[in-house]
């Protein structure tokens, strides 16, 4: 955490009050949850009233996706697609998935192309077939696995035109990339505290007013009668803290970053002459650099790199423990192979030359001895 | 790393030792949310999670690795075919000889580890022999016994040496959640225990007949004679009571006529063992040693002479329930822990001599 989001934290969490009380501590509590509010607001281009306080990403996500579709069919038995881009975080597409096995919802998911961009003029099609049966729209801001951004603002305003809602899961942009709720013409997006140095556990739904939205949780009505819960005022406090700092920090922390990131890409480029980078090669979040390394398991190298002090990720699904080839570089068009072989870098504000000359020490030599360790699968 | 407390123990024994250990747990299921979502066997999810708390406490790295197709090729489908072919496999030993010290070490060597640490109970000293534990009922040198030298090199038995109570007492005392964990017993990959039913719905349904091995008298039908082993007494369904009025054992299976052939406890007893597929560190020609023709199954005094491509031990007394399929595992009786001679698969039982 951001020693400032920590401080911040440990202050209110010293006070008493419970924000929805009346009495005087209350109203204290209150007062900090209404100004974090306004802050997070203020970072990112939305109105204080469109702050929706979640217990993270994940609840985000789902309030969006299933809140809005029910909302809309409700209002219009014919509206019951709900559009999502084949590289959505789980939290975004489980929660389609389920949209379509249990409430009968036509789940229609975007393609992407060789970079993981949607293709604004396919969706344009989509939406002048069938915009009028569209509940709801999900396309996320970035992806957390091979850093590509997507043309957000583009693909919002096709759906604001024909009238069918925008969601879009910005938890890997925010503090990465500009983000500006108003100005993207996204009707509902989604952010989360542990991404920008803010605690785990408590992130917001920036939702529209006017975009109607069911609730998932039931009870006090605490967040605009569309999210119920005693909210968690240091959390809160915390979370707006870090938004705050990160986006203030964002401009100077891109520049740095990004050039580590493209020195490390560089390097690894003439190191394995074959690993391949996936993504968007331009525009593509700061820190995000993922590769497939042709011939290795991308849990061999990680094992590898990790037992020499190296912390990356494959980036894909655990189901029951077992990697699973991403479906997001499936999406991609990427074969089991490469997908099961590839691995993600990300850098931070904290990150150095050094770390990234401890990567390459240490990456050709695992990626050798993974490629042998992959060979007894595939005799011969 | 199952998720049992043996491998908690052997893990954190190998630790202590000055080994730098990784924890692996290894996915055996094809499909994560069938044989994985129950409640027996060691390849649960909540095993899988409780492998990876005691990797946690230990303060080892934990890795889950996929070998579903490997399992289900070498163990599963060798299972239903032994059984097919009338016999009886052992699926542990399998899993011993074609994943554990297999895909796993191969595994692992190439990724620059030295060994594959399990948390069997047999002893593997210094001296590079295979021993039985202290703990004989809690020994598994049985299912061991098929690894080749070249296995054995690189394999870690750190809990030989202890019971199975001194190994709970430990995890206990190292913080372990698992101590007090039952003991898994079931084949992990049946997952309600019921290994006919399984084999029915892998194979279908077979009727044939059930026969007297004296008189050759039908003496009822069965579903498959895939659900019968040699020396089973439950479970025959026979309507036709004995003439004696003694309970009937199955005596063999023939696959070809699919026929089921039974007869009195006596008429089980062999004394010539054939196999096949040795394993074998020792002399070719051993006139005085034990054999153990089933896992947790009884030990008799035998001569044993090896080839490289077979194995006949004349037993010195009678044994039942000698079924093809089973491992016959040769041991010479030592104080310092019964050593495996070698082992291999049984082919045939006989009689050689009539005994009183």
């Amino acid at each position: 955490m951001l020693p400032a989001a920590l401080d911040a934290y440990v202050a209110a969490a010293r006070e008493l009050g419970n924000p929805s009380s009346l009495h005087a501590a209350g109203r204290g509590a209150r007062r900090l949850v209404e100004e974090s509010r306004e802050r997070i607001a203020a970072a990112l281009g939305a109105r204080p009233s469109e702050v929706v306080f979640t217990g993270g990403g994940t609840e985000a996500d789902n309030l969006a996706a299933k809140g809005i579709f029910w909302a809309r069919r409700d209002a219009d038995p014919r509206k019951r697609r709900v559009v999502a881009s084949a590289v959505e975080h789980h939290a975004v597409l489980d929660a389609v998935e389920w949209l379509g096995r249990h409430e009968g919802a036509e789940i229609v998911l975007q393609p992407v192309d060789g970079a993981g961009r949607v293709d604004p003029a396919a969706f344009a099609a989509l939406v002048a077939a069938h915009g009028d049966e569209i509940a709801v729209v999900s396309v996320q801001w970035a992806n957390n696995e091979v850093g590509t951004v997507q043309p957000v603002a583009e693909l919002a305003a096709i759906a604001a035109r024909a009238g069918v809602p925008f969601h879009t899961d910005a938890v890997q942009a925010v503090g990465q990339v500009p983000v500006d709720f108003a100005g993207s013409g996204a009707a509902a997006l989604t952010l989360t505290g542990h991404k920008v140095g803010g605690p785990v556990g408590v992130g917001a739904l920036l939702l529209g007013r006017d975009v109607p939205c069911t609730p998932l949780l039931h009870g006090g009505g605490q967040e605009r009668d569309v999210r119920s819960g005693t909210l968690d005022t240091p959390g809160v406090v915390a979370f707006a803290t870090a938004v705050e700092a990160a986006v203030a920090e964002r401009a100077e922390h891109a520049v740095t970053v990004a050039a580590l990131r493209d020195d490390l890409v560089g390097r690894v480029r003439s190191a394995i002459p074959d690993a391949i980078l996936n993504g968007d090669p331009a525009d593509r979040l700061p820190g995000n650099a993922h590769f497939s390394f042709p011939g290795c398991e991308g849990d061999a190298l990680l094992l590898l790199l990790d037992a020499q002090g190296i912390y990356c990720s494959t980036g894909s699904a655990c189901s029951a423990g077992v990697a699973q080839p991403s479906h997001v570089l499936l999406a991609m068009g990427a074969d089991d192979g490469r997908a099961r072989s590839s691995l993600r870098f990300s850098l931070g504000h904290d990150s150095t030359k050094a770390d990234v000359d401890a990567l390459l020490a240490a990456l050709p030599g695992a990626v050798e001895r993974a490629r042998r360790a992959g060979a007894w699968k595939t005799p011969g | 790393m199952s998720g049992g407390v043996d491998s908690a123990v052997a893990a954190a024994r190998a630790r202590d030792a000055g080994h730098d250990v990784t924890g692996v747990h290894l996915a055996l299921a094809r499909n994560p949310q069938t044989f994985r979502t129950g409640a027996r066997g060691c390849c649960t999810l909540e095993d899988s999670r409780d492998a990876r708390r005691a990797a946690d406490v230990i303060g080892i790295p934990f890795y889950v690795w996929d070998m579903a197709e490997e399992f289900h090729e070498s163990v599963v489908d060798d299972f239903v075919s032994e059984y097919a072919a009338g016999r009886t496999p052992n699926p542990c030993l399998r899993c011993n000889e074609k994943i554990k010290f297999a895909a796993v070490l191969d595994r692992a060597v190439a990724l620059g580890f030295d060994a594959v640490v399990t948390g069997h109970h047999a002893r593997l000293g210094a001296d590079g022999l295979l021993r039985r534990s202290v703990d004989l009922p809690k020994d598994q040198s049985y299912v061991l016994a098929v690894l080749t030298r070249a296995q054995l090199d690189r394999a870690v038995f750190p809990l030989g040496d202890s019971t199975k109570e001194q190994v709970r007492a430990e995890a206990a005392a190292r913080g372990l959640a698992v101590a007090d964990k039952p003991d898994s017993h079931d084949i992990c990959f049946i997952s309600d225990g019921d290994t006919r039913g399984f084999l029915e719905s892998r194979l279908g349904s077979a009727p044939g007949d059930i026969v007297d091995g004296r008189t050759g008298e039908k003496l009822g039908t069965h579903n498959g004679a895939y659900g019968f082993t040699v020396g089973q007494r439950k479970g025959l369904d026979l309507r036709v009571p004995a003439a004696d009025g003694r309970p009937r054992y199955v005596l063999s299976i023939t696959p070809v006529s699919n026929t089921v052939t039974v007869g009195p406890r006596e008429d089980l007893a062999v004394d010539v063992v054939t196999a096949d597929r040795p394993i074998w560190h020792a002399s070719s020609d051993i006139s005085d040693c034990e054999v153990q023709l089933r896992a947790h199954g009884e030990v008799v005094g035998a001569s044993v002479a090896v080839t490289s491509e077979s194995l006949v031990a004349t037993l010195k007394s009678p044994a039942r329930g000698v079924a093809a399929g089973q491992a016959i595992v040769a041991y010479r009786p030592d104080p310092a822990g019964d050593i495996v001679l070698g082992s291999a698969t049984i082919t045939a039982g006989s009689r050689a001599s009539t005994h009183a």
